[in-house]
């Protein structure tokens, strides 16, 4: 009798581990690299690994709409790349020398941030057109727009690097309310708007329900075209508010900003149990993804793994964290 | 005792799922040399039957012997091994490859190159595929694309690659069900061919003046059970539709108090782009009337409703609603318009496997449940789930289920609750009781006969007869897109309906 009593428990343990495999996962790193290296939890080194993730965490949450409709979006990193030019190139000291528009006055970092995510919601929203009444698979159709928002860049900014940011921008990287980071809570009312959007909003059902089963969704009289155009608009406004807090963060921007992000955001969201099936995926597994992913990066460094090899103990956590993952969905088919 | 030319003998065969008793001591004997034809209303039993031959489902009871030694395939693949293939009806033809790579895919000829590697002998692979369309009487060059032929050269390619295993029994599920008159007779060519060079042929169609041309043996199968074998000779169509429906009503019905009132729908001349498909329809109903559809498979009922739902493209038609003229373009105007449909396919365009079920009832009717324009009124959503999940006795642990884990009676209730929320006045059901245990079947009806008394209109295809006649104030008969008829339930039963579902074949 207790044997079995014993046997009940012990894989009980075993599926509450598997279900919750990330959140595992996060705190075996933490307790491994604070026991190796004291220093990892620091309030300093904290604050810093959170301000990075803050960035990941806005891509990832506007990527995340394309992937729970099945579809994906990897022109994300060249538009935050896109958000960060406008504002590095408009948003400079009005004394610095090497002024981008030297005819420029002093504008509005309110202002620059408006136009920014204007013009990323337009890319954005070309990438929901294309996938939507083109029909074109969105793996292509963002893969072009990859190409194409690059080279604009570059041609926007003649491939020059902008410095000089005025500290009113910057400050909205370093700048902080209290003890806690601007970046950071701007992260934390992204993570509130894209919460409140996906449950408790029309528009948030629609994109479970498209992801769930297009076809029903379609008989169900859900506008399908409509809402996978505003997942991609909506991504567009979430990434050029990235690359516009990402400048602000290095003091300057180029073209090449941003690039790889997308891999970043899809594989951390993947992580976070975004199901690739579609319709399934939540802000808090998307942002324990990125936490996930930011507290590998930092705890390798910490260990002292060359970034060489970096990259392949990342490659080799992000299989294997999925692998474990999506078991839980295995079993319970 | 077996006969020396008896090639495929199952003997005593029954099957059973949870519920149903799918085969009851069915035997099934097919000679040497002949084309056999196994008849049957949809669900009688000749699919599982077929699927027991070739080890898809397992035997519960009986024994199968093929060239007089008893065999157990565990899979298609080992049957073909064994010499026995099916056409099916539903080709699945790889279609940007060539005809050559079609006949040989998983079994290529090869050749050794260097005496190490094995490659393709594409040389050796065409000569080969030259010889076999010959004997199917195909004029078509091998590295054509099978995307390029029609459906009958790509059926032709089916039953050369069928000669090409050297099969004693090849089994054809409707074959002429998309073919022209003349293709029909090629086809009918070969099948002789076939039958001279001592192949045998079960033959599986509804089509009854085919049959009697085409078989030397009919065997009829009823609601699982084996009714008789009888030479083609002896049968007329009319012994072939008293065999195959005479049975008596063993289900329950609901008691009917819905009362039909004034003419609500009315449906002219609708017609579909797609030439195959259904043209010219007539037909309306009434308040409070539940309109059964029957027809055989392929009779395009469910292409006539989607086509109704905004779901496929018109030709010309006209629809309309308690005389106002609807223009509906997609399902979200049919919704609009107050029109539902619970389609056909649950799992294809119904459920919403990984969502819940108070997600799965709310999704149509979202619009209902705003505050101040955006914000979704969650304790509302509850209790409309909880409500449904009480009214209509869905089983479930609670709300946040997700649906996928329900049983299909209970998905199908749980998809019924999401159009009682838009309150239509039109409530389209396409096999609302399929793949559904015989409670919850009752259950079903019970609510669809309730929304006919609330002076709802109910149109409900059914492809089981006993169903149809228990249900319906009147039933609406389809055959290849056409409409045949529509009985009165007085005058209704089931060989007036299978004489009108097989009118234009």
């Amino acid at each position: 009798m207790n044997k079995v009593l014993n046997l009940l428990k012990k894989s009980d343990i075993k599926s509450t581990l598997i279900d919750n495999a990330m959140y595992v996962i996060l705190l075996t790193i933490l307790v491994v690299v604070s026991i190796l290296r004291p220093v990892f939890l620091s309030p300093n080194n904290l604050t810093n690994i959170m301000m990075n993730a803050s960035i990941r965490i806005i891509i990832a949450l506007g990527v995340s709409g394309a992937l729970i409709t099945r579809g994906t979006d990897l022109s994300a990193g060249r538009i935050v790349g896109v958000g960060a030019v406008i504002g590095g190139t408009l948003l400079q000291r009005p004394d610095y020398a090497a002024k981008f528009f030297p005819q420029l006055g002093d504008m509005p970092v309110f202002g620059i941030l408006l136009l920014a995510i204007t013009v990323t919601a337009l890319l954005g929203l070309i990438n929901g057109l294309v996938i939507s009444f083109l029909h074109v698979p969105p793996f292509i159709a963002t893969l072009g727009m990859q190409s194409i928002v690059y080279g604009l860049s570059l041609i926007y900014t003649k491939s020059q690097p902008i410095g000089g940011l005025k500290t009113d921008y910057t400050y909205l990287a370093s700048g902080r309310i209290g003890p806690v980071p601007i970046l950071i809570i701007i992260a934390l009312i992204m993570m509130a708007i894209m919460w409140f959007l996906l449950n408790q909003t029309k528009f948030g059902k629609y994109i479970y329900a498209i992801g769930g089963n297009e076809a029903a969704a379609e008989v169900a009289g859900v506008n399908v075209i409509w809402t996978k155009i505003r997942v991609y608009v909506l991504a567009g406004l979430f990434y050029g508010l990235a690359g516009f807090l990402l400048a602000a963060k290095s003091g300057g921007a180029t073209a090449n900003y941003g690039i790889g992000y997308e891999l970043e955001a899809i594989a951390a969201c993947t992580i976070g149990g975004v199901s690739t099936a579609g319709g399934v995926g939540t802000v808090q597994g998307i942002v324990s993804g990125v936490l996930i992913f930011e507290m590998l990066k930092t705890s390798l460094q910490f260990l002292g793994v060359t970034p060489d090899l970096q990259y392949v103990a990342i490659g080799t956590v992000i299989v294997m964290a999925v692998a474990i993952d999506i078991r839980k969905y295995l079993t319970k088919k | 005792m077996q006969h020396l030319d008896i090639i495929l003998a199952m003997n005593h065969i029954s099957k059973s799922f949870p519920g149903v008793k799918a085969l009851d001591d069915v035997s099934f004997h097919v000679r040497r040399g002949t084309v056999h034809a196994l008849m049957g209303e949809n669900g009688a039993g000749k699919s599982t039957l077929m699927k027991c031959l070739f080890g898809i489902y397992s035997l519960d009871a009986g024994e199968i012997l093929f060239d007089g030694k008893p065999v157990h395939f565990h899979n298609p693949k080992d049957a073909l091994n064994a010499g026995i293939s099916m056409i099916h009806q539903e080709l699945q033809p790889i279609p940007y490859r060539s005809i050559a790579e079609n006949l040989w895919v998983g079994r290529y000829p090869s050749k050794k190159i260097l005496g190490l590697f094995s490659i393709v002998d594409h040389k050796l692979m065409r000569t080969k595929s030259l010889e076999l369309l010959k004997k199917v009487h195909l004029k078509v060059n091998p590295n054509t694309a099978l995307k390029e032929l029609s459906v009958s050269q790509i059926q032709s390619i089916e039953i050369a690659k069928a000669i090409s295993y050297e099969s004693k029994v090849i089994i054809m599920d409707e074959p002429t069900s998309s073919l022209t008159l003349q293709e029909v007779e090629q086809l009918f060519e070969i099948i002789n061919n076939l039958r001279n060079l001592g192949v045998s042929i079960i033959y599986i169609s509804h089509k009854m003046e085919e049959i009697l041309r085409i078989s030397d043996e009919v065997t009829i199968m009823r609601d699982g059970k084996y009714i008789g074998t009888w030479a083609s000779k002896e049968l007329t169509m009319e012994k072939i539709i008293k065999n195959m429906v005479g049975r008596e009503l063993t289900n329950l019905y609901p008691p009917k108090t819905n009362v039909p009132g004034d003419i609500s729908l009315k449906v002219k001349d609708f017609t579909s782009t797609n030439h195959r498909s259904f043209r010219n329809i007539n037909f309306d109903v009434r308040k409070g009337e539940i309109l059964g559809i029957g027809g055989l498979v392929g009779a395009q009922r469910t292409e006539l409703v989607e086509g109704l739902f905004g779901l496929r493209a018109i030709e010309k038609g006209e629809i309309s609603l308690h005389g106002r003229k609807l223009n509906i373009k997609s399902p979200r105007d049919a919704i609009a318009k107050g029109i539902a449909l619970v389609t056909e396919d649950r799992r294809g365009n119904g459920i919403f496997g990984v969502l819940s079920v108070r997600d799965n009832v709310a999704v149509a009717s979202l619009n209902d449940f705003v505050d101040f324009h955006f914000k979704l009124n969650n304790r509302k959503l509850n209790k409309l789930a909880e409500e449904n999940i009480k009214k209509l006795r869905i089983k479930t642990p609670n709300t946040r289920t997700r649906i996928a884990s329900l049983s299909g009676g209970n998905q199908q209730k749980v998809i019924i609750s999401r159009w009682l929320a838009v309150e239509p006045d039109v409530f389209i059901l396409d096999e609302p009781t399929r793949g559904i245990d015989v409670g919850a079947k009752y259950e079903i009806y019970s609510i669809m006969i309730d929304l006919a008394k609330q002076g709802k209109t109910i149109i409900m295809i059914s492809s089981e007869m006993p169903e149809l006649l228990g249900v319906s104030d009147r039933i609406m008969v389809m055959c290849e897109g056409r409409l045949s008829g529509i009985l009165d339930k007085e005058e209704a039963n089931q060989e007036k309906i299978m004489e009108l579902a097989t009118k234009y074949m």
